[in-house]
């Protein structure tokens, strides 16, 4: 069975070398002629081939010569760069999609009303799928290779913070629409972020668990590779804690896992009132629908990484009756706010996506507190783009007044909503409560 | 003890999935030698045929067991003729190179499939129609889906068949053949190149099978979804044994129960490295797997 | 004296090139300069990697698909020291310019990785006594998973939310340092009783055995060598990205160094670079086409291995002529008796 991996396998092959070996020689001292014998990984192959190989290689030479040429071709406008690394693609998928949307539309705004500085905005888009290192791999490009002025990205905290050093480093000022770990900012003076953090987020879902809910027992699953749900959870226990609630069992998973019955069966033999699962919607829909099955019936209550269109559609009527914190709810009455809305779905009629979620919300505040810290250091140098930033006070944004901290950290309040999914999958959030800091 | 039975549930089914795809790995092990890196891919693709069949199909039949059974025969169907393809014009061509050709291609063929389905499927997740109305079973303490139970039922089907096949069956007969020595077989006229490729048709829709038995108990579906369970399968084939089907079932269970437990009691990040500190243990003692013979070195 | 000479005029050219590459690319007027100083510097730790699993999967023939767990290993080892230890250390030699203060930082980190992994070589070396081909291409894949979620558990290097805030101490000039350090060693181990004795076991482990060849050291050292190199190459490539992610150290990351030496051609030194240095820069020129670029990656993988199984170089080695013909010289001044070409693993091609 277990022939060593070189060993020619061919019919013939084998067939050879078992003959000549019974016979008794030793192959490799008495071969008459060893040029002739195949080698054991590379048998003689044809001269044709080495044709092809040869035309493959230059095949793969003019591929890169070619795409040096396309680069270099659209560089040489007036344009500001601005770089959006986000996950358009991967598990967290709908985020960075979002997030582009929101910008997109910021962007044109901002350029259909002359722009910056009388020059135009223009974003350099980099997919990261949702992993830490292309993360890190793609604001690298976007510094070095494209020379954006300013980073926006990422939603997911543990992106942010491995692309945060990165810009940090070439003093290149990064605006983190959505991640809410406090440790983004904490990189260094270059990082800033347009949303609350989690201590104030954990202590926003344990005050409704507590006071809202009147839940006493609860069950903690987290997701062990994800900064947001670490830290997330850490702060949901300690103040749970605080307010008098028990924290029956904490149990975790890792992001990209299927099937989490061990987790929670575990759970289930705890008895708790509540589950708190601040994970992301991929994860927390298949939990959902899973826990449901094990006969689990209690609340699940989660944070703003369950923001997705995705949820319901992966999560179905699991998710019915259970809440989560997030940025904004879609049905605020603000007439700013409302103006989003109306031309978001305007514009993205046409992809399915009617109703802006925080993400594509957040994006759009972004993108435009960048424009104005620009406007307001009247340059597009990046160190006075970041000292402009670090000013920002009262911004009327679509996700409320937007006043930035010694911290760079943006101070708002928070919003719980209710999730309602029906039948075919078609979801709702319904606004339950809103939280000031 | 009731968590625990669940557990051991929970396990069985896992186990049960790792099995119908370790199936493969054993298969065209035992012919070609060749680790087929790229069979937890077409897993993946089973998963994804189910899904747009299931869209056409379900509810054309009066029955949603029919549906199910429909959706499912038709995608094993075109994961075998991807099996075939795959043979025919990515491991056939170097048939006659070193083994470390054809793993190469194996792992060339796997990256194809993965950035070929992110490009077709999008990468994003998607989410698995019910093909079979949920509806709980109540045994004392512990709770099962009739989905769970059709899954294990239809898994263990699928290995009983296959074994009928593989030994009481002519063609199975010439498998065997092949798998022991291809020059003595073919030497006996048995057309090695067929056998091949029906092996590949066969493994093929068996992990094709796996895959939509996955997916309507877990629904969430993407790209990558092949990639680790396709390793741990791999895993579980060599456990057992490469090359023996037996061992590639006790192989599966063991790894799902194993993982289970570890996810269940200890903590989930360990579950990945269990599957493969339990490879490690076994190996060292029983260098050719639980159920494999140990080969002796010809001089 | 000569040998002396050699490094001297090394480190002398690589110095130069060091301030030239700096010059031109990091400060200087080509635009992407950056980008390409971080495709060079990735190309030679991926240099590295190739040469050095070419040593036990080409030249020795055991056949390893666990490397990245031992790159793993190194980059997390070196970059704890000189995370944690960093201060003090440079508190000890604060009697240096900066500069140097950072190379004996990164000395120290260099040596505690070429340890740790060495010492991870010997722990997968043992069990390649026991299982041989597809058994132990198993066990080596199974122990870097097993590397990667234990250090995915270790909460002092980040666990899995990565290792951040690691200094930037390698450049240009310690990277090919390192590339030339490997070259030289799988060079020299080549030409040596230890490369004919690594070539004999791959080519007949029982043969080589009846032959008196220790077939157990030879293939740990070949483990440990070849992932002491793997190690470095992770003290560099961790110095360099500033950030260490456990993701970028999974079996994919393995089979892509295997790749890298099945394209170059497995068994040559010159064959390992090349596929290194292609499969670093293809997959960044193909960035224009985004979507399709790994499709046409693996397509082109298929498509060569097909077309031309021996990788693009074969077993052709400039080195291998260069060291035939040197010994040729030196037989003719009566040193030494002329032996069969050292590398005479392939005849394929």
């Amino acid at each position: 069975m277990a022939a060593p991996l070189g060993a020619p396998e061919t019919a013939e092959g084998s067939l050879k070398e078992s003959i000549r070996l019974r016979a008794g020689n030793f192959a490799n001292t008495s071969d008459p002629n060893p040029k002739q014998r195949p080698h054991m990984f590379f048998p003689n192959q044809k001269k044709r081939r080495n044709v092809v190989s040869v035309l493959l290689a230059t095949a793969f030479l003019s591929g890169l010569i070619a795409c040096n040429k396309k680069d270099s071709a659209n560089q040489s406008s007036n344009d500001i760069l601005i770089g959006h690394y986000g996950s358009l693609t991967g598990a967290t998928a709908t985020f960075g999609q979002s997030a582009q949307k929101g910008i997109e539309m910021a962007i044109d705004a901002i350029n259909a009303s002359g722009g910056v500085l009388g020059r135009k905005l223009k974003v350099i888009v980099e997919d990261d799928q949702g992993k830490p290192e292309e993360a890190q791999t793609v604001a690298t490009k976007l510094i070095s290779k494209d020379r954006v002025v300013a980073l926006l990205g990422e939603i997911a905290s543990s992106n942010s913070l491995a692309a945060a050093p990165v810009a940090q480093a070439s003093r290149i000022p990064m605006i983190s629409p959505g991640s809410t770990n406090p440790k983004v900012t904490q990189v260094g003076d270059y990082i800033f972020r347009v949303c609350f953090i989690d201590p104030f987020q954990g202590l926003v879902m344990a005050k409704f668990a507590t006071n809202t809910l009147k839940l006493k027992n609860v069950a903690v699953l987290r997701d062990i590779k994800s900064d947001y749900s670490v830290g997330l959870a850490n702060f949901f226990v300690e103040n749970f804690g605080k307010m008098g609630g028990a924290i029956v069992t904490d149990v975790s998973y890792s992001q990209g896992d299927k099937d989490f019955t061990a987790q929670l069966t575990a759970i289930k033999a705890k008895h708790p009132d509540g589950i708190f699962i601040p994970g992301y919607y991929t994860e927390v829909g298949l939990i959902a629908l899973q826990a449901r099955k094990l006969g689990i019936t209690v609340t699940l209550l989660g944070g703003d990484g369950w923001d997705s269109s995705d949820l319901w559609k992966i999560g179905g009527t699991a998710l019915n009756g259970c809440y989560y914190s997030n940025h904004y709810s879609v049905d605020d009455p603000s007439p700013i706010l409302r103006k989003f809305v109306a031309d978001f779905t305007e514009r993205y009629r046409k992809t399915g996506d009617t109703i802006p979620d925080a993400m594509a919300a957040l994006g759009y505040d972004a993108a435009l507190i960048l424009a104005d810290a620009m406007k307001r250091a009247n340059s597009a140098q990046p160190d006075s783009v970041r000292l402009a930033l670090a000013q920002t006070k009262g911004f009327m944004g679509v996700t409320g007044s937007i006043s930035l901290d010694e911290h760079r950290d943006a101070v708002k309040p928070a919003v719980v909503l209710e999730v309602k999914v029906d039948e075919k999958g078609n979801g709702r959030n319904v606004f339950k409560e809103s939280v000031s800091p | 003890m009731e968590s625990f039975l669940q557990q051991l549930i929970n396990g069985i089914s896992l186990g049960s999935i790792y099995a119908l795809v370790a199936l493969g790995y054993t298969m065209v092990y035992g012919v070609l030698r060749l680790i087929n890196f790229a069979h937890g891919d077409v897993y993946m693709l089973g998963a994804y045929f189910g899904f747009y069949l299931s869209r056409i199909l379900q509810g054309r039949t009066p029955y949603h067991l029919l549906d199910a059974a429909l959706v499912m025969f038709l995608s094993m169907l075109g994961c075998a003729i991807c099996g075939l393809l795959m043979e025919r014009f990515a491991y056939r061509p170097v048939r006659r190179a070193s083994r470390l050709t054809m793993l190469i291609i194996a792992i060339g063929l796997s990256l194809l499939i993965e950035n070929a389905g992110q490009l077709i499927f999008g990468a994003n997740p998607k989410f698995f129609p019910q093909l079979i109305p949920e509806s709980h079973i109540k045994l004392g303490g512990l709770m099962l889906t009739n989905q769970q139970v059709i899954v294990l039922l239809t898994a263990v089907t699928l290995m009983i068949l296959l074994n009928l096949f593989i030994y009481r069956s002519r063609t199975g007969k010439a498998m065997r053949a092949v798998s022991f020595n291809m020059d003595a077989a073919k030497l006996m006229g048995i057309d090695t190149d067929r056998i091949i490729a029906l092996t590949f048709a066969l493994g093929s829709a068996l992990a094709a099978a796996g895959g939509i038995l996955v997916s309507i108990n877990i629904p969430g579906i993407d790209p990558l979804m092949g990639v680790m369970t396709g390793l741990k399968a791999f895993v579980a084939a060599v456990l057992g044994g490469i090359g023996n089907i037996f061992g590639a079932v006790l192989g599966g269970l063991i790894l799902g129960l194993a993982e289970v437990m570890v996810a269940g009691y200890g903590s989930s990040t360990y579950r990945d490295a269990i599957a493969f500190l339990i490879l490690i243990v076994i190996l060292l003692f029983k260098p050719a797997g639980l159920l494999g013979k140990g080969a002796v070195e010809k001089v | 004296m000569k040998r002396i000479f050699f490094v001297l005029s090394t480190l002398s050219l690589l110095g130069l090139l060091q301030w030239g590459v700096t010059t031109l690319l990091l400060d200087g007027p080509i635009r992407q300069g950056p980008y390409y100083y971080q495709i060079l510097i990735l190309a030679g730790i991926n240099i590295v990697l190739a040469v050095s699993l070419n040593l036990t999967n080409g030249i020795a023939g055991q056949f390893s698909i666990g490397h990245a767990g031992f790159f793993a290993v190194g980059a997390y080892m070196a970059a704890s020291v000189s995370y944690y230890a960093g201060p003090a250390i440079r508190g000890l030699v604060g009697f240096l310019p900066l500069a140097g203060q950072d190379a004996a930082v990164l000395l120290l980190a260099l040596a505690a990785a070429a340890l740790a992994t060495a010492l991870a070589g010997l722990l997968v070396g043992i069990p390649s006594l026991r299982l041989r081909g597809d058994y132990l291409a198993i066990v080596t894949l199974g122990f870097g998973e097993i590397i990667r979620v234990l250090i995915l558990n270790i909460d002092a290097v980040g666990g899995a939310r990565g290792f951040s805030g690691i200094p930037k101490l390698s450049n240009f000039f310690w990277v090919y340092l390192l590339v030339a350090a490997v070259i030289a060693t799988v060079g020299n181990l080549l030409r040596s009783s230890y490369g004919r004795a690594f070539i004999a076991i791959r080519e007949n482990e029982i043969a080589a055995q009846a032959m008196g060849i220790d077939v157990t050291r030879h293939k740990v050292l070949a483990f440990v060598i070849s992932s002491m190199f793997a190690g470095m190459a992770g003290c560099l490539f961790g110095h360099y990205t500033m950030y260490l992610h456990t993701n970028s150290f999974t079996f994919v990351k393995s089979f892509e160094i295997i790749i890298m030496i099945a394209i170059g051609g497995l068994g040559s030194i010159e064959g390992a670079v090349l596929g290194a240095v292609l499969l670093t820069v293809l997959p960044e020129a193909f960035r224009g086409f985004e979507s399709y670029r790994m499709i046409i990656y693996s397509l082109a993988l298929i498509l060569i291995m097909i077309y031309r199984p021996q990788g693009i170089l074969g077993q052709a080695s400039v080195l291998k002529r260069l060291g035939a013909r040197m010994a040729a010289r030196r037989s003719a001044q009566g040193n030494v008796p002329v032996t069969a070409p050292a590398a005479d693993g392939g005849n394929g091609g």
